[in-house]
């Protein structure tokens, strides 16, 4: 490592941001795709390396990517949940890689759910 | 592809190394290969986590998930069900011990939801060998601050106002302590780390030199701008080869990185820090003895005044700090003394880690806001004595420390309230004591530790924890004498008042507490003849109350000298010439039917006693040798 001055201490600790939203939380945006055995059946593992793929080309440290189990509506498979900070969630249903594509420009980066995609937005009442 | 969508935070303290977790490495990152998701997640390995009772440790973010106890056969399933399919895997989460589901998140989990991590705020949290992480959580801003914006004052201003104590057990301010010596004039000066944490069952500064070895640089390089000194060293122990590795490419890192040596970040400031092994004496925590030992002369204390802010290493003005103290420098400049003291107590201000061993559920290290119950820190951060078992006593601060009864645990952790007990907060070593503990036999194992360290300089502690030791074995051995509680409590104070340094002045204190809250059990080793908790053997006689025994087998099979006899449905009965009092029966009943009785008992158990319907008899009760 070269010397280092105030400045690069700086760009360091930016260029690592994104593991350290992973770790201590406070992200913007979390998408959850549903990766049951259904869910992979689909093709959720396209989606998903579709949206990492996304992800990682804008540079972005603010959204995170979860999985989870089977969403409970396999007949439209791969779901994935985008959640955007102080917004409720949505459901997409159906998803290839293209259309997660789409969600990603225009969900995630744009502030706009997909409606030709969407299947749902809330989530269901828990106790 | 360079983003993860998972961090896998596996803990690689000393702890869960010795646990397994580097198999579980291994293991772990060939599954993950062989599921072709080695671009999707990373390891990362870490410094002690702290939850060591149930290692190796793992926590998984973003989702929070925190897996405990996993094995080399786990992981296959481990990863195809959280990794792949998206299902935390149950087996291996945290359980609440009375509930039996699995809570997967970390801020649901009691041992880590009362705590407050400021000294342990990268553990688990960063890659300890790399400086880019370290970095990444605002490392080294404190001191290109500190060298750039602030004068010497200003420092010790901001540390002054926020309170900080010396961590390492006299709780000294460390701001004065900064200012002593900043004051002094002096072409050379020394600061110095101390990094000899000798306590029985203390593991703080190593967790912290493990788990965050840049954090200690860094308040050094903070504290030697404020006195003026431009050399530095560590002294770590020996017995701490991972600590003592990654200290080393620590300082490697940073001094590449311009860090450390001359010019730091281009300020024109110079700071050279070198690491110090120490073999491991006691003493060598001593201030003044920690200095000879680094000159490469025998480990003794000296006389104070002249204070090592005078007169320290080599005769120049030195400062030494403990590794927590340094390790929350530089929070306090970054977020200033205010922040420091949203926590804490007026004059004990901000956190302290406490290492909590012994008999306790949850093992572990623990970072809490000082002023809170120790009730709190036993009860609900440690989960409580083990099954079946009830408190007896918290010893606080190792050696030179004290044990602390049931009825004063909701005092506030603080360095005034715990030092009225008799006890001191110390380096913050907490060891739990059940009902099966001797305390006459604590006190005796703190004696063997300090007799055996004394350096020997001042003969009060030289020659006086000796005899202190004698009087206590004899107690335990059976040849106490009614004058010895007396002559113990007499001796303790002529050595406190009259030793050099801490060893001495403190290493009656295990003595004098556990009279002051046990002396019924001195009384009863004295006097009866009766270790009430059968661990000194030869005050000891085990029995079985035929009333509760099932007549199970268990205690017979586990006998090693053969002194049990009974059969199947006949309660059986320990042959008491047999008999070695090794408690192996005792620990081995189910039922509670072993009971101890004084040594050489003879008489009717159940009146002695005062359990079932005593025998038809009303003769002399007590049946002592």
């Amino acid at each position: 490592m070269p010397r280092l001055t105030i400045e690069d201490l700086k760009k360091i600790k930016e260029k690592h941001r994104a593991d350290f939203t992973l770790r201590e939380g406070g992200y913007r945006a979390k998408v959850t795709v549903h990766m049951g055995t259904c869910g992979i059946a689909a093709g959720a593992r396209n989606v998903m390396t579709a949206l990492m793929d996304e992800i990682t080309k804008a540079n972005l440290t603010d959204v995170i990517i979860t999985t989870s189990g089977c969403a409970g509506l396999c007949a439209r498979e791969p779901l994935a949940t985008v959640e955007i900070m102080d917004q409720p969630p949505v459901k997409y249903c159906d998803l290839n890689d293209d259309k997660m594509r789409v969600i990603f420009k225009e969900h995630i980066m744009g502030g706009t759910p997909v409606e030709k995609y969407g299947l749902v937005v809330g989530s269901e009442t828990t106790y | 592809m360079e983003k993860f969508r998972a961090n896998l935070m596996l803990c690689a303290g000393t702890g869960c190394v010795a646990s397994g977790s580097a198999k579980v490495h291994a293991a772990l990152r060939d599954e993950i290969k062989k599921r072709g998701l080695e671009d999707e997640l990373k390891i990362v390995l870490t410094g002690c986590n702290g939850y060591c009772a149930e290692g190796p440790v793992m926590a998984v973010y973003p989702d929070e998930i925190f897996y405990q106890k996993l094995t080399v056969e786990d992981v296959p399933t481990l990863v195809e069900e959280h990794f792949l399919k998206g299902r935390p895997y149950q087996k291996l989460m945290f359980k609440e011990p009375e509930k039996k589901t699995a809570i997967p998140l970390m801020k649901d989990i009691p041992f880590f939801k009362h705590q407050v991590l400021r000294v342990l705020r990268n553990k688990g949290l960063i890659d300890p060998e790399k400086i880019e992480e370290y970095i990444a959580r605002d490392g080294y801003l404190a001191a290109a601050k500190a060298l750039t914006e602030m004068t010497s004052e200003d420092i010790i201003k901001v540390i002054k106002d926020s309170g900080v104590r010396g961590r390492g057990g006299a709780g000294f301010p460390t701001g004065m302590k900064w200012e002593f010596a900043s004051k002094v004039k002096s072409d050379i000066k020394f600061m110095l780390c101390n990094g000899d944490e000798g306590d029985p069952g203390a593991f703080m500064d190593r967790s912290v030199m493990e788990a965050d070895p840049h954090s200690v640089i860094e308040g050094m390089i903070i504290g030697a701008k404020a006195i003026g000194a431009h050399h530095g060293f560590i002294y770590v122990r020996a017995e701490y080869p991972l600590a003592v590795q990654r200290l080393q490419l620590a300082i490697d890192q940073a001094t590449e990185a311009g860090l450390l040596g001359k010019n730091i970040l281009d300020t024109g400031f110079d700071f050279v820090l070198e690491i110090y092994l120490g073999a491991g004496a006691f003493v060598c925590g001593e201030e003044t003895a920690l200095m000879r030992s680094i000159e490469g002369k025998r480990g003794m204390p000296r006389p104070r005044p002249p204070f090592p802010a005078v007169k320290g290493l080599w005769d120049k003005p030195s400062v030494l700090n403990n590794v927590e103290t340094l390790a929350q420098i530089s929070p306090i400049i970054l977020n200033g003394a205010g922040w420091y003291r949203s926590l804490g107590t007026e004059k004990s201000a901000g956190t302290k880690v406490f290492a909590l061993t012994g008999a306790i559920s949850n093992v572990g290290l623990v970072e809490v806001p000082m002023g809170i119950p120790l009730r709190t820190i036993i009860y609900d951060i440690g989960g409580g004595p083990k099954k079946g078992r009830t408190f007896k006593a918290v010893q606080l601060g190792g050696p030179s420390g004290g044990c602390i009864p049931e009825s004063l645990l909701d005092i506030p952790v603080t360095y005034e309230d715990i030092q009225a007990t008799g006890a001191i907060v110390g380096s913050g070593g907490m060891v739990v004591m059940d009902d099966n503990t001797c305390m006459v036999g604590t006190a005796k194992f703190f004696l063997e530790f300090t007799a055996d360290e004394s350096c020997g300089k001042c003969v009060p502690c030289r020659v006086g924890t000796k005899i202190l030791l004698d009087i206590l074995t004899d107690i335990t051995e059976g040849k106490g004498k009614e004058s010895d509680i007396e002559t113990l409590e007499d001796l303790a104070r002529d050595i406190l008042a009259s030793s050099l340094c801490g060893l001495g002045q403190t290493a009656p204190n295990p003595i004098l507490t556990t009279i002051k809250y046990f002396r019924d059990e001195y009384e009863s080793h004295i006097v009866h003849k009766w270790c009430k908790a059968g661990v000194c053997r030869d005050l000891t006689t085990f029995w079985i109350d035929e009333k509760m025994c099932k007549a199970c087998g268990a205690c017979l099979r586990a006998c090693p000298s053969k002194a049990i006899v009974g059969e199947k449905k006949v309660p059986h009965k320990i042959i008491q010439e047999l008999c070695v009092n090794c408690r192996t029966c005792y620990d081995t009943c189910k039922f509670n039917s072993i009971r101890i009785l004084p040594a050489g008992f003879e008489g009717d158990p159940y009146e002695f006693l005062g359990i079932g319907a005593a025998a038809a008899t009303t003769g002399e009760k007590k049946g002592d040798a």
